[in-house]
C-alpha cells in the first residue's frame, strides 16, 4: 500500500515538473517584454531595463528556468508583477473560493444525479428513463455560461433570490455565503447532472445484466436487495472516476460561470493573469490546479480500490 | 413397434418434481412477439436427472430459465404450465416466486467466475444463501462451512475468506454448487456447468455432481452441448429443435439408436468412436436452423429432413411412443424409416489424405523456449520444444489452460519472439523470430485461423474487402486480378458470390469461420495454425468446417497445427498429437499411438477425464491439486505433484527427458515404458 502511494506520488512529482516546464516554455516563447508590460508604454527605457534586471529577465534562459523550478518546488511563487503582492496571497484565497463553489456544486449534483441514474436504469426504456436520459443530454449540452446567464437573470435579477455578484463580503456567515453561492453552484451542478446521471445509469444497467446479479436473484433476493447488496458496489466505479476528474476541472474553475457571476475564483485569477502576463500568478495557479487534479485522481483510484478487492489486492502488494 | 396414443405420452407422472407442460415462450423482437418455445413438455421425477440437448437457438436454455421463471426482459410465457413439486411457477406472485427460488429451486451456471459477485468475499455470498432462508447470522455461517465441506472443499474457513477471483475455476464452480444446494432444492438446474473448464477440472465437477445426486433427491435438469456429459450424468434426455422436444428417452438408448432424423444428424456430425479423417467425412445437416419466430406449422425439422414425405408437409407429427413402454418418444411421422437416412455425400478426397508417407518437413522447431517477464519475475511459458511438421500433415496440440498451446502457436508464427537459442525453420531455412523480420513470402506461408471469427474479422468491412486485402497483402496481386482471385477463393470455400458483399455480422457463425479460413488461405499458405477453430460452433457446423479443413488439406497439401481441447476433434483431424503441460511437451506421437497407449500419466488422466457420448468410459484417473503456476514450476518432472504414478525419490529430483518409447512416439516420463504398459493394462470398457 505505502509502496503504491510512493509510486503514485513519485509519478505526481514528475507530472508537476512537466507541467511547470510547459508553463515556463509557453511563457518564454511569448514575445513580450515583461518590464514594458508592467510599467506601461510611457516609462523610460532605463526603468524598464532595471525592472527586467531585477526580475531576472536579462539572465540566460537556463538560469531563468532553474529559478522558475525553484519557485515551483518550494511552493513560493514570488510576487505578482502587477500588484506586487506575494503570489500565494493571491492564489490560495482564490483556491479557497473555488473550493467552496465546487463543493457546493458537488453537494447539489452528486446525490441527485446518482439517484436519477439508478431510477433510469431500473426503469430502463420506460417513460421515466427516457425523461431522465433526455434531460441529462439537454443539460450537459448547454454550455455552462449560457445556463449561468439564464439562471442569473431568473434567480438574481427577476426573483432576487440570489446575488448577481457572487463574491460574499468578508466575514459573511455560512448561511450568507450560501445565498451568494447557490446560483453559480446550481449552474455548475446542472452541467454535470446529465453526465453523471448517464454514467450511473450505464453502470447500473451493465451490473443488472451481470451473471452475479442473476445469481442473487435466483437465490431468492428481492430486486431492491440485489440492487443494494450486489449491484451498487460494482456499478459505481465508472461514476466515481468521472466525478474525480471533474473535481480538478471544477477547481480549475468553470471560468464561464465565474465570469458571469464576477466570482474571483482560481479560473478568473488565471484568466486575469494571462491577460496581464502576470507569470508568477499564472504559474502558481496552473500548478495548483495540477496538484488538485493529481490528488483527486489518486483519491478516486483509492476509492475504487476500496470498492473492488481485485484492485485493492493489486494495490496493497 | 407400437404407437400409443400421443396424449398418454406426455401425461405427468403424479410424483414429478418438475413438470413442464405445453410451455410456450415468446421473445419480443422489435415489437413483434417471436415464438421460441412451441409447446415443450417433459417431466422429471424426484432424484432423476434429465438432460436437454440441441444446438444453439433450439430453446434449451430458455426452457431451463423459464422453469425458474427467469426470462429476459423481452421474454414472456404465453402458454402452458411449469410446476415444481406441485406448485405452479407460472402463476406465482412475485413474493411467492422469491420464496420459491430461495427454498425450492436452484441453479448452477456456465461461467462460475462471473456468477459470483467479484467484490464480495465467498463467505459473505454463501452465508447470504442461508440467511435468506431465515437463519441467523451465526447459524448461516456454520451452514456455509458445512456446505463447503459437502462440495469437498478442503480448508473451508480459508475459502470463505477469499474473493471469487482468488479461486480456481473448479473451486469457483464448487462454491456455486454449494450455494445452489443451500436450500436442499427440489429442482436443480445446471446450465452448461462445465463449459469453459479444463478437461480434468470438468471431470472433477461432474464427479462431484454424481456424488451429490446420491445424497439428495433433487430433480436435476442439465443443459449441455456436450453430449458425452449428458450421457454420463443423465437418466433421460430430451433432444430439442426449434423450440420443440423432438425426441425423448433414456440417454444411452437415444444416443445409441436415435429415432428422429435430427438426432440422427446431430450424432453423425460428431467425430465419435475414434473416427479419423482418413476413414470418412463427418456428416452435416443440410440447411440452417429456422430463425426464431418463423412460422413452422408442421414438423419443425421439415426443411432439413432427408425422409420428409407429403404427410410431413401437411400435418404436424405428434410425439409418439416407440417400443413397448420403455419411455422412448419421437416427434416423427416416419420413425420406421429412420434407417433410410443416408450419410450426406461429401467430396473430401480421402485417398489424398491417406498418405502415410508424409512429405519433407516444412516446419521445424528446435529448442524453442519462450519466457515472459513480469515485474522481475521470469515466467517460462514454453520450455525447450522440439517439433517438426511434414507437408500435408496435421499436428494436434492438446493440453489444459496454461499449458503453453497458444504461446507455441504465437512463437512459431512470430507474434512472440522465441528466447535466444531456439530456432524456427521453414522449408529447411531459419526464419527470424518475429514476423517483422520475416520476408513477405515467409509471412504468406504461415497463417492462422482463430477461435472466434467475430473478433478476427473487421466488422465494418464486406467479405470481399476483407479477402481482397488479404490477397493483396499476401500475394501482391492487385486490382481486377485480385478480385478474380477473391472470387475463386470464395467459391473454393463454398461461399456464394452473394456472401462476398455482406458484412460479417450478416453471416452465421459457420459462414464467418469460412471467411476467416478463406482469409488464411488467400496466399496459399504452407502452414496454417488453427486455434480452437470450431469450439464456438455448433456440432453440425463444426462438422462442415472440419470437412472443409480436411478437404483443403488434401488438395493443397497444407500442414496444420491444430490446437483444440476437444479430443474427438483432434483425433479426427490430427495425424500426430503433442500433449503439453506447463509449457513442456509431455507426449508426442501418432494419433493412434496416443489414443491406444501406453501413455504419459498426464495424457492418461486427460483421456480418462473425457465424457464419452458412446458410453465407453475409461478408468477415471483423478488428479489431485491444481495446475501449478508456470512462474513457479515444481521441481523435477513438472507433473510429479499431481501424478498418480509418481515415483518418490526420482520424479521430484530430475526432469525426465523426452525419449522415444516406440518409433515416433515420445514421452517425458521416468517410468520405463514396459511398466507403463503394465499399469495401464486395465482395458477400456466397451
Amino acid at each position: 500500500m505505502s509502496r503504491y502511494l510512493l509510486r503514485r506520488l513519485g509519478s505526481a512529482v514528475i507530472t508537476l515538473w512537466l507541467l511547470a516546464t510547459i508553463v515556463f516554455v509557453v511563457v518564454s516563447v511569448l514575445p513580450s517584454n515583461v518590464g514594458r508590460q508592467i510599467l506601461g508604454p510611457f516609462a523610460p527605457q532605463e526603468q524598464v531595463d532595471a525592472l527586467n534586471h531585477r526580475l531576472g529577465f536579462d539572465r540566460p534562459i537556463i538560469i531563468q528556468y532553474l529559478q522558475s523550478m525553484r519557485r515551483v518546488f518550494t511552493l513560493n511563487f514570488g510576487e505578482s508583477y502587477t500588484s506586487g503582492a506575494p503570489v500565494n496571497d493571491v492564489i490560495f484565497p482564490a483556491l479557497w473560493r473555488s473550493g467552496k463553489l465546487a463543493l457546493l456544486a458537488f453537494i447539489m449534483t452528486i446525490p441527485v444525479s446518482i439517484l436519477a441514474g439508478i431510477i433510469a436504469a431500473r426503469r430502463q426504456d420506460k417513460l421515466s428513463d427516457r425523461a431522465i436520459v433526455n434531460l441529462g443530454l439537454a443539460t450537459s449540452s448547454i454550455p455552462e455560461f449560457v445556463s449561468a446567464a439564464v439562471l442569473l437573470s431568473i434567480f438574481c435579477v427577476h426573483w432576487k433570490l440570489g446575488k448577481a455578484f457572487a463574491n460574499p463580503p468578508d466575514g459573511a456567515t455560512i448561511v450568507q455565503q450560501l445565498q451568494y453561492l447557490w446560483v453559480p453552484a446550481l449552474a455548475m451542478a446542472i452541467t454535470y447532472f446529465g453526465y453523471l446521471a448517464r454514467m450511473t445509469r450505464a453502470g447500473v444497467i451493465s451490473a443488472q445484466h451481470s451473471d452475479y446479479a442473476r445469481t442473487a436473484t435466483m437465490k431468492g433476493m428481492s430486486s431492491s436487495q440485489v440492487m443494494r447488496r450486489h449491484i451498487m458496489r460494482n456499478a459505481l466505479a465508472p461514476t466515481i472516476t468521472v466525478i474525480s476528474v471533474q473535481i480538478g476541472y471544477l477547481f480549475g474553475g468553470i471560468i464561464g460561470v465565474e465570469r458571469v457571476f464576477n466570482y474571483s475564483g482560481l479560473g478568473s485569477t488565471m484568466l486575469i493573469a494571462v491577460g496581464k502576463r502576470d507569470i508568477p500568478v499564472l504559474q502558481g495557479a496552473v500548478l495548483l490546479v495540477g496538484i488538485i487534479y493529481m490528488f483527486s485522481t489518486l483519491a478516486a483510484d483509492l476509492l475504487i480500490a476500496a470498492l473492488n478487492p481485485r484492485v485493492r489486492l493489486e494495490v496493497s502488494k | 413397434m407400437t404407437i400409443t396414443n400421443p396424449d398418454n405420452a406426455v401425461k405427468a407422472p403424479a410424483s414429478s418434481a418438475l413438470s413442464v407442460t405445453d410451455l410456450e415462450v415468446v421473445y419480443n423482437v422489435r415489437g413483434i412477439p417471436r415464438e421460441v418455445l412451441r409447446g415443450v413438455s417433459f417431466h422429471i421425477a424426484p432424484g432423476e436427472a434429465y438432460g436437454l440437448v440441441g444446438e444453439s437457438g433450439c430453446g434449451k436454455s430458455t426452457t431451463a430459465y423459464a422453469a425458474l421463471r427467469y426470462l429476459p426482459r423481452n421474454g414472456r410465457i404465453v402458454g402452458g404450465t411449469v410446476s415444481v413439486d406441485g406448485q405452479d411457477v407460472t402463476a406465482m406472485s412475485n413474493e411467492r416466486l422469491r420464496e420459491f427460488r430461495a427454498r425450492d429451486a436452484s441453479m448452477v451456471y456456465q461461467d462460475p467466475a462471473l456468477a459470483m459477485n467479484p467484490t464480495l468475499r465467498v463467505g459473505r455470498q454463501l452465508i447470504e444463501s442461508f440467511t435468506l432462508l431465515g437463519q441467523s447470522k451465526t447459524d448461516a455461517e456454520k451452514s456455509a462451512l458445512d456446505a463447503l465441506r459437502k462440495v469437498r472443499i478442503a480448508d473451508p474457513e480459508r475459502v470463505m475468506d477469499r474473493f471469487p477471483f482468488q479461486l480456481s475455476g473448479g473451486m469457483q464452480q464448487r462454491v456455486v454448487i454449494a450455494m445452489a444446494l443451500a436450500c436442499d432444492p427440489k429442482l436443480l438446474v445446471l446450465d452448461e456447468p462445465t463449459t469453459g473448464l479444463d478437461a480434468t477440472v470438468e471431470a472433477e465437477v461432474l464427479d462431484l455432481v454424481r456424488v451429490l445426486r446420491q445424497e439428495s433427491d433433487a430433480a436435476v435438469l442439465l443443459i449441455a452441448h456436450n453430449l458425452g456429459i449428458i450421457r454420463s450424468l443423465c437418466d433421460r434426455v430430451g433432444v430439442m429443435y426449434a423450440g420443440r422436444i423432438v425426441e425423448e428417452g433414456p440417454s444411452a438408448e437415444v444416443f445409441d439408436s436415435p429415432q428422429h432424423p435430427y438426432t440422427v444428424g446431430l450424432l453423425r456430425a460428431l467425430p465419435r468412436r475414434g473416427v479419423r479423417k482418413t476413414e470418412r467425412a463427418l456428416a452435416t445437416i443440410p440447411g440452417l436452423l429456422p430463425l426464431i419466430g418463423s412460422p413452422l406449422p408442421t414438423c419443425v425439422f421439415l426443411d432439413r429432413c432427408a425422409i420428409a414425405s407429403e404427410l410431413c408437409h401437411t400435418t404436424a407429427p405428434p410425439l409418439v411412443a416407440i417400443g413397448d413402454g420403455t419411455g422412448r418418444f419421437s416427434r416423427c411421422h416416419h420413425v420406421d424409416r429412420i434407417g433410410e437416412i443416408q450419410e450426406t455425400p461429401v467430396s473430401v478426397d480421402i485417398a489424398m489424405l491417406n498418405t502415410s508417407a508424409k512429405g519433407a518437413d516444412v516446419l521445424e522447431l528446435t529448442h524453442v523456449s519462450k519466457t515472459f517477464h513480469q515485474r522481475n519475475l521470469a515466467i517460462p511459458a514454453l520450455v525447450d520444444v522440439d517439433l517438426s511438421l511434414g507437408e500435408g500433415e496435421t499436428l494436434g496440440i492438446v493440453g489444459e489452460s496454461g499449458s503453453g498451446k497458444s504461446t507455441l502457436a504465437k512463437t512459431l508464427l512470430g507474434i512472440e519472439a522465441a528466447d535466444e537459442g531456439g530456432s524456427v525453420s521453414l522449408d529447411g531455412h531459419f526464419v527470424a523470430p518475429l514476423t517483422t523480420g520475416r520476408s513477405a513470402d515467409e509471412k504468406r506461408s504461415m497463417q492462422m485461423i482463430f477461435q472466434n471469427p467475430d473478433s478476427a474479422l473487421n466488422r465494418s468491412w464486406t467479405v470481399r474487402r476483407i479477402l481482397m486485402r488479404s490477397v493483396e497483402k499476401l500475394t501482391g496481386i492487385k486490382g481486377d486480378e485480385a478480385n478474380t482471385r477473391v472470387e475463386a477463393l470464395a467459391a473454393h470455400l463454398r461461399l456464394t458470390p452473394r456472401h462476398l458483399d455482406l458484412k460479417p455480422r450478416q453471416l452465421s457463425g459457420g459462414l464467418k469461420q469460412r471467411v476467416a479460413i478463406a482469409r488464411a488461405f488467400a496466399g496459399d499458405p504452407r502452414i496454417v495454425v488453427c486455434d480452437e477453430p470450431t469450439s464456438a460452433l455448433d456440432v453440425s457446423v463444426q462438422a462442415a468446417i472440419l470437412n472443409l479443413l480436411a478437404d483443403l488439406q488434401s488438395e493443397k497439401k497444407t500442414s496444420y497445427v491444430f490446437i483444440s481441447h476437444d479430443m474427438g476433434v483432434v483425433r479426427y483431424l490430427a495425424d500426430r498429437i503433442a500433449v503439453m503441460y506447463l509449457g513442456r511437451i509431455q507426449e508426442l506421437g501418432p494419433t493412434d499411438a496416443v489414443f491406444n497407449g501406453p501413455n504419459h500419466p498426464y495424457t492418461e488422466a486427460l483421456l480418462s477425464a473425457i465424457p464419452n457420448v458412446d458410453g465407453e468410459e475409461r478408468v477415471r484417473i483423478r488428479l489431485d491439486g491444481e495446475i501449478p503456476s508456470p512462474a513457479n514450476p515444481p521441481s523435477g518432472c513438472v507433473f510429479h505433484p499431481r501424478c498418480p504414478r509418481a515415483m518418490p525419490g526420482v520424479c521430484e529430483v530430475s526432469e525426465p527427458p523426452l525419449r522415444e518409447v516406440e518409433p515416433g512416439h515420445l514421452m517425458r516420463c521416468h517410468i520405463p515404458v514396459e511398466q507403463l504398459v503394465e499399469m495401464q493394462r486395465t482395458p477400456t470398457q466397451g
